[in-house]
């Protein structure tokens, strides 16, 4: 017989995990206590704050492939993490959340530190569970795994009260692979698969928009084959950024509300549109009753309530993408589209004229925030992971990035999450110490989870910090401008002085203002895996370009500030 | 079309798993849908519950919330059907005072009428059952409105789809046999 507490960390040990993020507090002190059994096969890393606990899981879930942990106590510990929650919901990553909870006989009472998680957690939670007596540990561990990892994935919370944690039992684990109420996988429809293989034969303009999805089900290689036999052109949401390597021929850049001009453009100009683990989100779509009206779409999804949420679909199959994609390349006819290909060019050209070459090759003046984010990729040679906090950093981290490898750009996008940024780096170098991780984040951002630098300090985690510093909250502050009459309301800011910050924390901080400095920043940032804060100073009023206004349909773009593209 | 508004009955079977119906009425808040009745219950297969909720709303607010519902781990299945799809009933009492029942004569007439019951009848009041649909039933609440209603009670609906047999079970039984398959592998 052992205590729920240990059945808890022998659970967690065969579900394979090996780290876990969190912060102790009064009603979660057996399950801490009995790390110590465990601290061998298990690495507890100490967060500043609940929330960066949940962060930083995110970070390690979407970089390593594994699902997150994280683990807190009950009442504050509990309701810290709840942002978190839902940016995993929102974002379909896998992490399971054990927060501590009073004892049952004092659930309902008020007691200290009680509140009501599992109410709380139900609508941004993939699935919840009390655990009330140790027996239900072992069970309710497994059910969580299987849960957050498979199908959509998602969070999953476990609410553990403290007589559970202390209570004994016979340990037996089982790892969980069937709920009768739960299809992860569900069986591809023939029907379905042979409409979209019609669909694409007679397609003489087709164009793949490809999401997270792609990386959750490991489909790069399929997509890739998938393209590659029907010479389909492809835009990336946000989230699916890094599912195809940047240099790829047919990759034709991001869509979206700051995305690349072609894919936008061509969406609504193709006849077959095919979409593949992405669900349409309004940030993507612009004005939806504009939305590639033209097109006969194809949406492919592993979650059946998103085939036809948001965009009428021809053909919807539901299904694992790697699956469907190899379904389909087999299927379909060998296609060339030359001409189609070439019309993508010739809008590349012009937004490498008016927007890409002034934003990353200025020559002059302050540095802006584009050139810092391709010189710091450049010298990382594409290599690193970069993680992104919210605003224009994360619209300008995802533009003028380039990736080699898949799961390389992690960033907050279905919520939104200001602060997600510095602990998700956390977690993203704790999941690949070997490979270089760099934070772009925002004056605004890093302040809301710059208790963090602590973790930083005491784990010693490698991650390369870049602050885009420009003195503004800028996303708003560009909307300000572009739509409010430039009526600058609360979103001018007063920054410390970070490299000050940087260096009580014991962090290696260089601060840059110019163009000059930049360089020999940068090799000293890379020069060793050691934390390390860039603090640049960027043009302060700079603004992320091209521009799909809101309430505007995804074809019509403001190239510059005072430009449509025509 | 497809944004008039419609009543719907939603039928979820889902597992015995506690705080479910709130994850279920909190979709219903969350797209805006009033849920005009709800009654829960057990079935007639064991550790399967049945939530029927009748709504109204445009056709694909209330596909796009019962998609969302069935998505729900523990959610079996939910589906939506018009009046028209499904056998349905709710159940009211009517509590009367019984000399005033006494003193009014045709009582006898207006249960045969609405095909009531009387289930209790005391000195002090007396209470009528109807089964029916909702407007048979408030019919009679205005017929008996002369003698005075003391209390009246209306229950949620419960529905039968018109399909032979409740798809749920169908769906229950391959999962029996893919459970089957996984553990002989």
């Amino acid at each position: 017989m052992i205590t729920g507490s240990e059945a808890l960390w022998q659970s967690l040990i065969a579900e394979g995990v090996d780290t876990v993020f969190g912060y102790p507090g009064g009603q979660i002190m057996p399950v801490y206590d009995s790390l110590y059994y465990y601290k061998d096969r298990v690495r507890h890393i100490l967060v500043r704050h609940e929330q960066g606990a949940i962060h930083a899981a995110q970070g390690y879930a979407r970089a390593g492939k594994g699902t997150g942990v994280v683990i807190v106590t009950s009442g504050p510990g509990a309701t810290n993490v709840i942002t978190g929650v839902a940016d995993a919901m929102t974002d379909s990553t896998p992490v399971v959340v054990i927060t501590g909870q009073v004892s049952t006989a004092a659930l309902g009472t008020d007691a200290f530190q009680e509140a009501d998680v599992i109410g709380l957690t139900a609508p941004i939670s993939k699935w919840n569970y009390q655990i009330r007596t140790a027996d239900e540990v072992a069970w309710a561990v497994a059910r969580a795994f299987y849960i957050a990892r498979t199908g959509r994935p998602g969070p999953v919370v476990l609410d553990f009260t403290k007589d559970a944690q202390v209570g004994m039992t016979d340990f037996r684990f089982e790892p969980c692979s069937f709920i009768r109420s739960y299809i992860p996988a569900p069986k591809i429809s023939d029907q379905a698969v042979n409409k979209a293989v019609a669909l694409l034969d007679a397609a003489e303009r087709p164009f793949v928009v490809f999401g997270q999805g792609i990386l959750l089900s490991g489909a790069e290689k399929e997509l890739r084959a998938f393209l590659e036999k029907g010479d389909i052109p492809a835009g990336s949401t946000m989230l699916g950024l890094s599912a195809l390597p940047s240099g790829f021929p047919l990759y034709r850049g991001m869509i979206g509300m700051h995305g690349n001009v072609a894919p936008n453009r061509m969406t609504n100009e193709c006849d077959v549109l095919v979409a593949v683990g992405m669900r349409f989100d309004d940030r993507v779509t612009g004005t939806v009753s504009t939305y590639a009206r033209q097109a006969k779409v194809i949406h492919i999804d592993i979650d059946p309530s998103e085939i036809g949420k948001i965009i009428p679909v021809e053909a919807g199959i539901r299904g694992d993408a790697k699956k469907v994609l190899k379904i389909l390349t087999e299927k379909m006819q060998e296609r060339r589209h030359p001409e189609w290909n070439a019309g993508f060019d010739r809008c590349d050209a012009v937004e490498r004229a008016k927007v890409i070459d002034p934003e990353v090759h200025p020559g002059s003046g302050m540095l802006r925030m584009g050139e810092v984010v391709d010189r710091v990729v450049s010298a990382f040679d594409g290599q690193a992971i970069v993680v992104t906090d919210v605003g224009q950093n994360q619209m300008m981290g995802a533009r003028y990035s380039h990736f080699r490898e898949s799961r390389s750009f992690i960033s907050s996008g279905g919520l939104g999450t200001m602060g997600f940024g510095l602990p998700a780096a956390i977690g993203a170098k704790v999941a690949c110490p070997g490979r270089p991780v760099c934070l772009f984040v925002g004056d605004g951002g890093i302040q809301m989870t710059l208790q963090e630098f602590g973790t930083i300090m005491q784990e010693g985690i490698g991650v390369k910090v870049i602050l885009l510093n420009n003195n503004w909250l800028g996303n708003v502050r560009q909307w300000q401008q572009l739509f409010f009459g430039h009526r600058y309301s609360e979103t001018r800011m007063l920054n410390p002085d970070y490299a000050m910050i940087a260096k009580a924390y014991g962090i290696n901080c260089v601060s840059v203002d110019s163009r000059e400095a930049l360089e020999p920043a940068l090799k000293a940032m890379t020069a060793d895996d050691q934390p390390f804060l860039l603090d640049v100073h960027v043009m302060e009023e700079g603004n992320v370009m091209p521009m799909v206004p809101p309430g505007k349909g995804i074809h019509e773009i403001m190239i510059t500030e005072s430009e449509w593209y025509s | 079309m497809e944004n008039e508004v419609k009543e719907y009955t939603v039928t979820i079977y889902t597992e015995n798993q506690i705080g479910l119906l709130s994850q279920i009425t909190n979709v219903f808040t969350r797209h805006g849908l009033s849920i005009w009745s709800l009654s829960a219950g057990a079935t007639s297969m064991e550790g399967v519950h049945n939530i029927t909720i009748v709504t109204a709303g445009p056709e694909k607010k209330v596909k796009e919330s019962v998609q969302q519902i069935e998505k729900r781990v523990d959610v079996i299945k939910a589906f939506f059907y018009t009046a028209d799809k499904i056998v349905y009933r709710e159940l009211c009492l009517y509590k009367i005072s019984t000399p005033a029942l006494l003193k009014n004569g045709g009582i006898e007439n207006l249960l045969n009428k609405y095909h009531a019951r009387i289930v209790e009848m005391n000195p002090i009041f007396t209470v009528i059952q109807k089964t029916g649909l909702s407007d048979e039933t408030a019919r009679l609440h205005d017929d008996l409105k002369p003698v005075g209603v003391l209390q009246f009670v209306r229950s949620g609906r419960i529905a039968v789809s018109r399909a032979e047999q409740e798809p749920v079970f169908k769906f229950l039984r391959k999962r029996e046999r893919e459970r089957n398959q996984l553990l002989n592998k």
